[in-house]
């Protein structure tokens, strides 16, 4: 089969990373084609430059046999290259309309005809068995419809590379499944595919082939079928896995340390139904659940980042009073919150001033930290953690997923917290982060310190729990002693209370 | 009701509930005569605000404005002087404006500065210059002044259209095809909404930048010829101020400050109760002038509380 997009040589340098090193990649029509590799293997940096986001330093590109020079977004569309991202990358305050006519806008003398507009957009959706109304802003919508939106958008009557980062990242199950649905059809009108995602299982379920980049470097590429699992993972690696799936030995007595911390009835009105939970010195306790089963609102009910309007919690014996987050924080708890880069790291401020962040506020800010303080700090945790950074000084936002979740929990334990409270630690990470992260989890337990770890892989939490709380409808049905968690019972908790 | 109207309904709501508080207060207060002298008495800060609207909608803000207006009546003074005619020495001002609005954009998007400082930048080489050519009031005499302030069109009632409320009118209406039915228009709310989602999903961001501050130079420069045509004059310090009251028209208008949301007619009703409650405190009489001030600032608390509420229907809905 003819490649429908062929990359040829293609190399990328920024400073002081060489990001691309003559890769070759090629995509036949007809064909979901997945794109896999560790978080800085150099995914986003080849996407980016098939869709006209960033020149190539050298190398071609081939459409169709002839090549061609991809020079903005714009051109990449115009040649029938679409591209859909993690984050939806339409404007949240208009309408869907306006969203999928952006810049194609049908013209009647001169001025758009929204009637026409309308018409497309809903043409455009129908394609892909979405029914909405187009006029309601983008914004309204679940993440989910705005995924199908944002693929609608991409998709043009001439398009024949379609681009799809990470597309399932935030979408459970069932939305996935109707992603796949439309990708599957589109796969039968010729398009050619390229699939980017963490999850495995769905590139075993979905692509036809796969090419696997690390560190700048195609390492492998190849039929999916003739690709097993541990290998295609070996390959993103590059270093013979660890299983991590393998319960981590807990430390003895885990469960007999004091309780830190216990909520009583804590809850919130149409958020979380009121539930008790404890925690003990050098536990981990996971929240399991399914997408939207109240996982993250417990973690922020605790840590005071919402409000609740029943109950109380008790840490370390005293009454919280004021559920704040700075309370939170000044008795020995620290948060890092699932959505990175909304709720967590502060990407323009240097990797010393993320970690610092936490610290100070804690301090106040009538004590400042010395700049060498600081310095010595940071580069402390640097060395602690991994992190995979030149210097503490650069910008967070231009690290890895995995190393700015490592930044986070950096600042989290900076402060020396004696409750630590994670929701998602791993998401959007690969691989080898995510190992990493797993072991640093158990290494901190066994330091004594309680942790709250919040996740929707059931393997993480059953690697790092040493007790689980069921969630489901946000409300607590069960909690799953250290001796009895397994994914059957897990699974089973969630099933029982369906009732 | 689509709930992008809410806004230009809340103010066009307030607009409408102060007016009637005047008829009810004052006789003779409901009338055409007032609503024609409201017009003709804020015309000029109005078009100015329409400009601007365009810069808020975009996320930016320009600080220029009001020295623009002056620096346009001052030239425009002096040119009279020496006999040029104020239609020909006002255009010239319209593209003074445009390429000055311009430069402004191209530096910001250019240099990647922020547009406050950018534009306060230019509020100040504008303001100078104004100093730089006189000191003083300077009359326009030109015979087409006079023509000019004659021109109306009668209203229903005693009340006139003036030829300030006219040009406004029709810069407003220009605007809002502009706005609503354009691709620059639509681009403009894409670059507010989300300046980055904006620039993947294709739209040109210098082009559009360096347009939407040439638009906002335009219409400040527009509003600068319709007050030196208005006072016949050009004085240095005239529009001092006046950028902050062409936001507060925006911003009553219902367009957010943070950009993307908000429709170009809004500001005619914001800069309309600004004026409002001027007229308001001017037949009350016994009210010292600073009420207009504080009941101005009042307004705006209220509407950007009001705002605030509306954004979160706009947030991205939980996925957790």
């Amino acid at each position: 089969m003819t490649a429908r997009i062929e990359m040829i040589g293609v190399s990328k340098e920024f400073p002081a990373v060489r990001a691309l090193e003559r890769v070759n990649f090629r995509v036949a029509s007809g064909e979901v084609h997945a794109l896999m590799g560790e978080n800085g293997a150099g995914k986003s940096t080849l996407i980016k430059i098939m869709t006209g986001a960033l020149g190539s330093d050298e190398g071609e590109i081939r459409l169709d046999g002839r090549p061609v020079e991809i020079s903005s977004p714009g051109h990449a569309r115009a040649l029938g290259i679409g591209a859909v991202y993690q984050e939806v990358n339409l404007v949240p305050t208009m309408s869907v309309t306006k969203n999928l006519t952006l810049g194609r806008q049908p013209r009647r003398f001169g001025l758009i005809s929204w009637r026409e507009a309308r018409d497309r957009a809903c043409e455009k959706l129908e394609r892909l068995k979405v029914d909405i109304d187009v006029e309601r802003p983008l914004g309204s919508y679940s993440v989910a419809v705005q995924q199908l939106i944002a693929i609608a958008r991409a998709l043009e009557d001439d398009t024949r590379v379609l681009v799809l980062d990470e597309p399932t990242a935030s979408l459970d199950a069932n939305e996935t499944e109707l992603l796949f649905q439309v990708v599957r059809d589109l796969k039968h009108r010729g398009l050619a595919i390229v699939f980017i995602t963490h999850f495995i299982d769905q590139v075993y379920e979905i692509s036809d082939r796969i090419s696997v980049l690390r560190n700048g470097r195609l390492v492998g590429a190849g039929a999916t079928a003739d690709l097993p699992r541990l290998k295609l993972i070996s390959l993103m690696l590059g270093r013979e896995l660890k299983r991590t799936e393998e319960r981590l030995a807990a430390a003895p007595g885990a469960s007999e340390g004091p309780v830190v911390l216990s909520a009583e009835g804590l809850g919130k009105r149409r958020t979380m139904a009121p539930f008790d939970l404890s925690l003990r010195a050098g536990e981990v306790v996971g929240l399991s659940g399914l997408l939207g089963s109240g996982r993250t609102e417990v973690a922020k009910l605790i840590f005071g980042a919402t409000r609740p309007d029943s109950g109380h919690l008790e840490v370390s014996g005293e009454r919280m009073t004021a559920h704040s987050p700075r309370q939170s924080l000044r008795r020995g708890m620290a948060f890092c919150p699932e959505d990175r880069k909304a709720e967590g790291i502060l990407a323009e401020l240097t990797v010393r001033e993320n970690i610092i962040l936490a610290l100070q506020t804690k301090m106040g800010w009538l004590r400042l930290l010395r700049q060498n303080e600081q310095e010595k700090l940071a580069e402390e945790m640097i060395r602690a953690l991994g992190i995979a950074t030149p210097d503490a000084d650069k910008p967070v936002g231009q690290l890895s997923g995995g190393n700015q979740q490592k930044v986070m929990l950096a600042r989290a334990l900076v402060s020396d917290p004696r409750i630590l409270i994670l929701d998602e630690p791993t998401r959007g990470i690969d691989v080898g982060a995510h190992a990493e992260i797993v072991s640093l989890i158990r290494k901190l337990s066994a330091e004594g310190l309680a942790l709250l770890v919040a996740s929707s892989e059931l393997d993480e939490l059953i690697a790092v729990s040493d007790r689980i709380a069921v969630l489901r409808d946000r409300r607590k049905v069960g909690e799953i002693a250290r001796n009895d968690i397994t994914r059957e019972n897990i699974i089973g908790t969630i099933a029982s209370a369906r009732s | 009701m689509n709930e992008k109207y809410l806004p230009l309904a809340a103010t066009i709501a307030v607009f409408l509930a102060l007016f009637l508080i005047g008829g009810f207060l004052y006789k003779n207060f409901l009338s055409t005569l007032v609503l024609g002298d409201i017009l003709a008495d804020n015309a000029f800060i109005i078009i100015a605000a329409i400009g601007t609207t365009f810069v808020i909608l975009s996320g930016g803000i320009d600080l220029s404005i009001g020295s623009m207006i002056g620096f346009v009546g001052v030239v425009m003074a002096n040119l009279d002087v020496v006999g040029w005619h104020p239609l020909i020495s006002g255009g010239l001002m319209l593209g003074f404006g445009l390429l000055f609005g311009a430069l402004q954009g191209l530096i910001i998007d250019f240099c990647e500065i922020q547009p406050f400082i950018v534009t306060l930048a230019g509020l100040f080489l504008l303001r100078g210059s104004c100093f730089m050519v006189n000191l003083d009031s300077v009359p326009i005499r030109h015979p087409f002044v006079a023509w000019f302030a004659g021109l109306s069109i009668p209203l229903p009632g005693e009340g006139e259209l003036r030829s300030s409320a006219i040009v406004m009118l029709v810069a407003l209406a220009v605007a809002i095809v502009i706005a609503h039915f354009t691709r620059f228009g639509a681009n403009v709310y894409a670059i507010g909404g989300d300046r980055v989602s904006a620039a993947l999903m294709g739209v040109p961001m210098r082009r559009t930048t360096v347009a939407i501050y040439a638009l906002g130079g335009v219409y400040s420069a527009l509003g600068g010829v319709i007050y030196a045509l208005y006072t016949s004059s050009g004085y240095p310090l005239a529009g001092t101020g006046n950028e902050l009251t062409a936001i507060a028209s925006v911003v009553l208008g219902g367009t957010l400050l943070t950009g993307g949301v908000g429709m170009v007619a809004g500001t005619l009703f914001g800069g309309m109760i600004l004026g409002l409650i001027a007229t308001l405190i001017d037949f009350n009489g016994s009210l010292n002038g600073a009420w207009i001030m504080i009941s101005g600032g009042i307004l705006l608390f209220l509407f950007i509380v009001m705002q605030r509420s509306l954004v979160g229907s706009f947030k991205l809905r939980d996925t957790t």
